[in-house]
């Protein structure tokens, strides 16, 4: 196909690089001061002129590289274990959200039975409760009840309890869109119906599944407040650690930033690699809703 | 037979079973026990069970703590001035990028990165760049040959300096939802409006705008539920101060439980806070179903006629 494109005025062009600027900016700024020595950072010599070093970048992952740093003198293993332990949290309760809020979505869809009403009243509602709010019951049910307090499985089952209804949410407005015909048609084939939502469902809607899992990985990923409150030294995740080595005075900028910098990378992957199924979902919630 | 037609009532529940049995667990109970905490005068080191029940004493304090009213001020003021912000420069970003521009979908995903990134980082970037001395700000006001603003330090301008922090972080929403709507509106309302004459200003305010007030105005109830969500970028930024001019709910409900240790009146405070979405989700579940039966009533009248 092709297009042509409109001729617009240079002022036009100036917007947009301007908007463009501000947005990429700040991201841009943490990526060169994790480049940086605190030294260089904290001198007021031009800012724009500097020796680019991975030193702050080796400095919080000592204990995960082949090789020992040469000027790190004591390695502080809590950053990459907290790395190890994200991945393993995000990483799971992405998968169970998945699969769990796929299926709810298909039966609500689907299916006319008791109870339909209500469950998809629920979800919509359940959509709008922050974290603050979940902060108290989860500490006392988690300690004493669940006995999950410390664990992976207890920040995962929160994690998946709290965006399962999101998720409902976006997929059902994509299993919607999926021709009836084509369900009806492996049935006459003799399929019965996980047969059906497996084989025929789950391949066709693909780019629902992308956004919402981008979705769910960004929550679980990024959330700080209540792994603060529910895990321990050895089980915290990333956000927790770089909260935790927040000071009030004489923060190492570099090494701060090298972290936040390498808490950032996987969702700005994600970004450049399906933006277009972001959009697709974030549009899909919204308008929807 | 019977066999085969209990397993076809059985389907959707077993496809449903799952998710309600993590969403029981994990999200409904909590939250009852929320709502029952709310009326115990309960510290982490006890069971709840070894808890006081005192009633409403909880509601009844926290409704005649200055402190509280000033945290529901605070938050109510950045909900609504964010709110409104971004609403008018994401819409307005929408409208004018609205053409056939080359890279248009390059600058969508540059323009998402924000939302993507982790609140603890956005308030990173913007802590660091709010530096007294080594923010960019600040360095370059000095350059300017003008005097340093203390952007988190001082209370005048800290809440002012975590707005302009959300904004940046949450424009692009808007003018991503915004330019959706547009460009799904009808090509043959637009057409006809430019035969007839009509200048760009007038298209937007007669035709444009009209059109897209349904999702626009979904759009902002949901930007307003979720700026009650908004806590990390804040904690990173200020922690609240200084003194409270940036103690928005959320941050009060989790220093009020982890520094204070007043479980009970942090599960009431979050009840509040809960009531309050809880009036938006109708709000906007009642706009979209009135919406809905108004456009069903345009096309049976277009039928009919």
């Amino acid at each position: 196909m092709t297009r042509s494109y409109e001729r617009q005025n240079p002022a036009f062009y100036a917007l947009i690089l301007a908007l463009v600027v501000m947005s990429v900016g700040p991201i841009y700024l943490m990526l060169t001061t994790s480049l940086r020595l605190n030294v260089d950072i904290m001198s007021d010599a031009s800012a724009l002129l500097f020796m680019p070093t991975l030193r702050n970048y080796e400095t919080v992952l000592c204990n995960v590289l082949w090789y020992e740093p040469a000027h790190v003198g004591y390695c502080d293993p809590t950053f990459g274990r907290a790395l190890g332990n994200s991945l393993i949290v995000a990483l799971v309760s992405t998968g169970i959200t998945l699969v769990v809020g796929c299926m709810a979505a298909y039966a609500l869809v689907r299916f006319r039975f008791m109870g339909r009403g209500a469950m998809s009243m629920t979800t919509l509602m359940m959509r709008m409760v922050p974290p603050a709010v979940l902060l108290v019951p989860v500490f006392g049910i988690w300690t004493f009840q669940y006995h999950l307090d410390g664990t992976h499985a207890g920040i995962i089952l929160v994690y998946v309890a709290m965006n399962l209804p999101f998720v409902i949410w976006i997929l059902q407005s994509f299993i919607v869109q999926v021709p009836i015909q084509l369900e009806e048609a492996a049935r006459i084939d003799g399929a019965n119906a996980f047969q059906v939502f497996f084989l025929v469902v789950l391949p066709v809607i693909k780019p629902g599944l992308a956004a919402a899992s981008i979705f769910t990985f960004r929550i679980a990923w990024n959330e700080f407040l209540i792994a603060n409150a529910l895990l321990d030294r050895s089980t915290r995740t990333v956000p927790v650690t770089i909260v935790n080595s927040l000071t009030e005075y004489d923060i190492d900028w570099g090494v701060i930033m090298a972290t936040g910098m390498l808490l950032a990378v996987p969702p700005i992957i994600f970004t450049f690699v399906a933006s277009k199924q972001i959009i697709t979902g974030m549009t899909a919630g919204a308008v929807k809703g | 037979m019977t066999t085969t037609a209990t397993m076809r009532r059985a389907t959707p529940y077993m496809f449903l079973a799952p998710a309600a049995a993590i969403m029981i667990v994990g999200l409904l109970y909590p939250i009852g026990y929320m709502i029952y905490a709310s009326f115990l005068d309960w510290n982490p080191s006890q069971r709840i069970g070894e808890a006081d029940w005192v009633g409403l004493r909880n509601y009844v304090t926290l409704f005649h703590d200055a402190s509280f009213r000033e945290s529901v001020g605070v938050t109510l003021t950045f909900s609504a001035v964010v709110v409104v912000v971004e609403m008018v420069v994401g819409v307005g970003l929408a409208l004018l990028l609205d053409r056939n521009i080359r890279g248009i979908s390059v600058l969508r995903t540059l323009f998402i990165l924000p939302m993507m990134i982790a609140p603890i980082v956005v308030g990173l970037m913007w802590r660091y760049m709010y530096h007294p001395t080594v923010g960019i700000f600040n360095q370059t006001l000095k350059g300017w040959g003008l005097d340093p603003i203390p952007w988190l330090s001082d209370s005048g301008w800290a809440l002012t300096s975590i707005i302009i922090a959300d904004i940046w972080q949450w424009t692009p929403f808007i003018f991503i939802l915004a330019l959706a709507a547009l460009q799904s509106l009808p090509r043959s309302a637009l057409e006809a409006a430019r035969i007839d004459g009509a200048s760009a200003w007038q298209q937007i305010i007669h035709i444009k705008l009209p059109l897209m007030m349904p999702v626009l105005v979904v759009t902002a109830l949901l930007r307003l539920i979720d700026s009650f969500k908004v806590l990390e970028v804040i904690l990173v930024m200020t922690n609240g101060g200084p003194g409270l001019s940036t103690e928005i709910l959320s941050l009060r409900i989790a220093r009020t439980a982890s520094e204070f240790r007043e479980l009970g009146e942090a599960a009431a405070m979050s009840n509040y806070l809960l009531l309050l979405l809880l009036a938006l989700t109708i709000i906007m579940f009642v706009y979209n179903k009135i919406v809905e039966s108004r456009e069903q009533a345009i096309r049976q009248q277009a039928e009919e006629g």
